[in-house]
């Protein structure tokens, strides 16, 4: 893999993650618990389309075969997708997608404040716009946490639930190839294992203010995103959002 | 939704530019002010509308009633003199 190729790897994989991540909030629309956080959410899933819309586009012209953002959203199939395990999850109940919102937000805002600093212009540039929304992201995730956590009885089970049972997705955030490794010692993209500790951190203070339990950071670990593995559900999850494009290739809305 | 499983309202004061008033936007629900607070957000700063919001909860708003409009309102007509219309404003001098 050249430096060319590394780069296109990457910036699919933080690209996918964002249209992964936004389609995901978006099946919240008309379905959030009132009316007020529903636009909240979609608002969220606009900003992460919108991140995703930028890094395709990148991605696209830096690959130099002529695709083009629409080419690589709706017609790569599963095994081509790069995103993280860990937001193609389903979003189960509120609590679930507030967890799932936990540990990526966290992770977002540690990775796009590292990759401010990246020697790829186009890269810095986009960390430093997205960073501000991410921000955002942050807090408004972690007040739900919060208020869940340190809520009734029930709001606090079930967010235990929810970041217990996707506890297991979280490594994967952080996982590297040799390409990335040849773009780090570029100065193009940060060391992302080591924001791990700084993530953990940031997790373990939430979650204790919360009354949560933090899982067992020694627990067993899902992994294989970088290398085309994927969980079920990702299928489904373009069985819905490509199926217009596919069946009408160039329409035009 | 029933009205009483909803979350307390609060009423929204956006500015638009640093230096105005804080005007009237319009209402939000929101369990605690940092939910209402971000919720206000969300909803009236969608289209680059303000620069800063206050949240107040409605409760806390204390209002004349559309009764008192006589015995509150109707005696400053004819007091035009309360009016500073008879000064001359000085050239080059704005916001007033």
């Amino acid at each position: 893999m050249n430096k060319q190729e590394a780069l296109v790897d990457y910036v699919l994989r933080l690209g996918d993650n964002s249209l992964i991540a936004g389609h995901r909030l978006s099946e919240w629309c008309s379905k959030g618990p009132f009316l007020e956080e529903d636009i909240a959410m979609t608002n969220i899933a606009l900003d992460y389309v919108g991140a995703s819309r930028i890094l395709l586009t990148y991605a696209a012209t830096e690959e130099g075969k002529g695709r083009t953002e629409d080419d690589l959203a709706y017609f790569r199939t599963h095994d081509k997708f790069k995103n993280a395990l860990l937001v193609e999850q389903p979003n189960g109940d509120f609590a679930v997608t507030i967890a799932k919102q936990f540990y990526y937000s966290i992770f977002n805002y540690l990775l796009y404040t590292e990759l401010q600093k990246s020697k790829d212009e186009t890269l810095a540039g986009f960390a430093t716009k997205a960073l501000k929304e991410v921000t955002y992201h942050v807090r408004h995730v972690n007040e739900w946490v919060l208020r869940l956590g340190d809520g009734t009885e029930e709001s606090h089970a079930r967010l235990q639930k929810g970041i217990d049972d996707l506890w297991k997705y979280t490594n994967d955030l952080f996982a590297t190839t040799e390409g990335d490794k040849l773009l780090q010692a570029e100065g193009i993209i940060p060391d992302v294992p080591a924001l791990k500790s700084k993530w953990l951190e940031m997790i373990a203070e939430v979650l204790q203010r919360a009354t949560l339990t933090m899982p067992d950071v020694n627990a067993f670990q899902q992994k294989g995103s970088r290398e085309g593995k994927r969980t079920e559900h990702l299928s489904y999850i373009l069985g819905e959002m490509q199926s217009i494009a596919r069946a009408y290739p160039g329409a035009k809305w | 939704m029933a009205a009483e499983s909803q979350f307390p309202l609060w009423e929204v004061f956006v500015q638009a530019k640093s230096g105005t008033p804080h005007k009237h936007a319009g209402s939000v629900h929101g369990a605690d002010k940092e939910m209402a607070l971000q919720n206000a957000r969300d909803l009236y700063s969608r289209r680059n509308e303000g620069t800063n919001i206050w949240v107040i909860p409605a409760a806390m708003i204390t209002a004349s009633s559309p009764e008192d409009q006589g015995a509150f309102f109707e005696p400053a007509n004819d007091k035009a003199y309360r009016h500073p219309t008879f000064y001359v404003i000085p050239e080059g001098v704005k916001f007033i």
